[in-house]
């Protein structure tokens, strides 16, 4: 191997391996707030669900909105990778090109979500 | 099943295309794998080829697919995997050419080794010189003990063909060189353990390996190749998030 092609197959790997820290980390960051989600809806359902309480309780709430954006990042990011690793392994779908296609797909996904936060606080 | 009088064998023949053919072999009381093949060769068929060398489990040579799983043949009693009326089906190993008959080409096995730098590196020598002192490495050390614990690998591709992630994407180095990189990786006297980590990193190295174990399983020497591609990721997990590489 040259020089030049053994340092592109660092390059990427390390991409790579960055990745896979990201899907780690996202996935601890969905294991709390998959909880907290989850207890905060069974609370919010108690004594029946009107949009006035749950309004009550995200308006003008900068750590609810927090939560959220955090939320809505760590799951689409830990979505896509995922995804990107099994069309890999299933269709052969490899390369830097469907690595970016797949992290911008995971951003997007995310700003959904993002969006759907900001709609709460404001 | 050792009851049976006489074994019937099924035997690949050919390359990549070929068929099975069968031979009838005599049952022993204890009899080995190997045995069974070593006897079609020399009384049946002088045709066949396979590959065996020690005989007693230390060379690595001898592993074939014996009734659909990886074994090695000279450390495997045919009574332990024999089927139902004495039926034994071998094929050469899978996820690599088949050079002919029993025989795999264990090129590629062995090019993913040097790909995940499966060699010494000398810490004060650099091309390979002797070093001037002994180097000590107290035997009771975390990291000499990671090292011991996968230091025995035969080089069978026993593992290897066992893997399903090797069977799906033709790039991934497998559990043997991981597990030697591991061992390397934790041998305190090598110096090229950025660039080992870097060679072991991504889609082809240990970060795709789903730890499903078949390696660990049916490693014939009770490695733990799994146990060691799982520290190569802890290693590099700790050393990406902290910015160490
Ligand atoms: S644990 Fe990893 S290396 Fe071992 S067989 Fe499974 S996928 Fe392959
Ligand atoms: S790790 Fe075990 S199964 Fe794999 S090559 Fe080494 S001895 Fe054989
Ligand atoms: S012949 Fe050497 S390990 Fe089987």
């Amino acid at each position: 191997m040259s020089a030049a092609s053994a340092g592109g197959a660092a390059r990427a790997a390390r991409q790579q391996t960055h990745l896979w820290v990201a899907q780690r980390v996202t996935a601890m960051v969905l294991a709390i707030a998959v909880v907290v989600h989850l207890v905060m809806i069974i609370g919010a359902v108690r004594g029946g669900l009107s949009a006035a309480e749950i309004l009550g309780r995200t308006r003008g709430n900068e750590a609810w909105l927090a939560f959220y954006v955090v939320f809505a990042l760590a799951a689409g990011l830990h979505g896509a990778i995922g995804l990107r690793n099994i069309a890999a392994e299933t269709i052969g779908l490899r390369g830097r090109a469907a690595d970016l296609a797949w992290l911008a797909i995971g951003l997007a996904t995310a700003v959904f979500g993002i969006r759907a936060a900001i709609g709460l606080y404001a | 099943m050792a009851s049976a009088a006489s074994l019937t064998v099924s035997v690949w023949r050919g390359g990549e295309q070929g068929h099975f053919a069968r031979f009838d072999v005599p049952a022993r009381e204890n009899q080995t794998v190997l045995d069974v093949v070593t006897y079609i060769q020399r009384e049946l068929d002088p045709s066949l080829a396979y590959r065996f060398a020690c005989r007693v489990g230390m060379c690595g040579s001898c592993a074939m697919t014996v009734n659909g799983r990886a074994r090695w043949t000279c450390r495997t009693h045919v009574r332990k995997v024999v089927g139902a009326g004495g039926a034994l089906e071998l094929r050469p190993l899978g996820n690599l050419p088949v050079i002919r008959d029993l025989v795999a080409d264990l090129a590629p096995f062995f090019d993913k080794w040097s790909r995940a730098r499966g060699t010494f590196q000398p810490k004060e020598a650099e091309e390979g010189a002797v070093p001037d002192d002994f180097a000590i490495v107290p035997p009771a050390s975390k990291q000499r003990r990671q090292a011991d614990a996968g230091i025995e690998c035969i080089g069978c591709a026993v593992c290897y063909s066992s893997c399903d992630v090797v069977a799906w994407n033709g790039d991934y180095l497998g559990p043997a060189a991981l597990n030697r990189a591991w061992t390397l990786v934790n041998d305190v006297r090598d110096g090229a353990r950025r660039d080992r980590l870097d060679a072991v990193a991504g889609d082809a190295g240990c970060h795709s390996c789903h730890s499903t174990q078949s390696c660990t399983e049916r490693c014939p020497k009770n490695l733990d190749p799994s146990l060691a591609i799982a520290g190569l990721k802890r290693t590099l997990f700790w050393d990406t998030l902290l910015g160490r590489r």
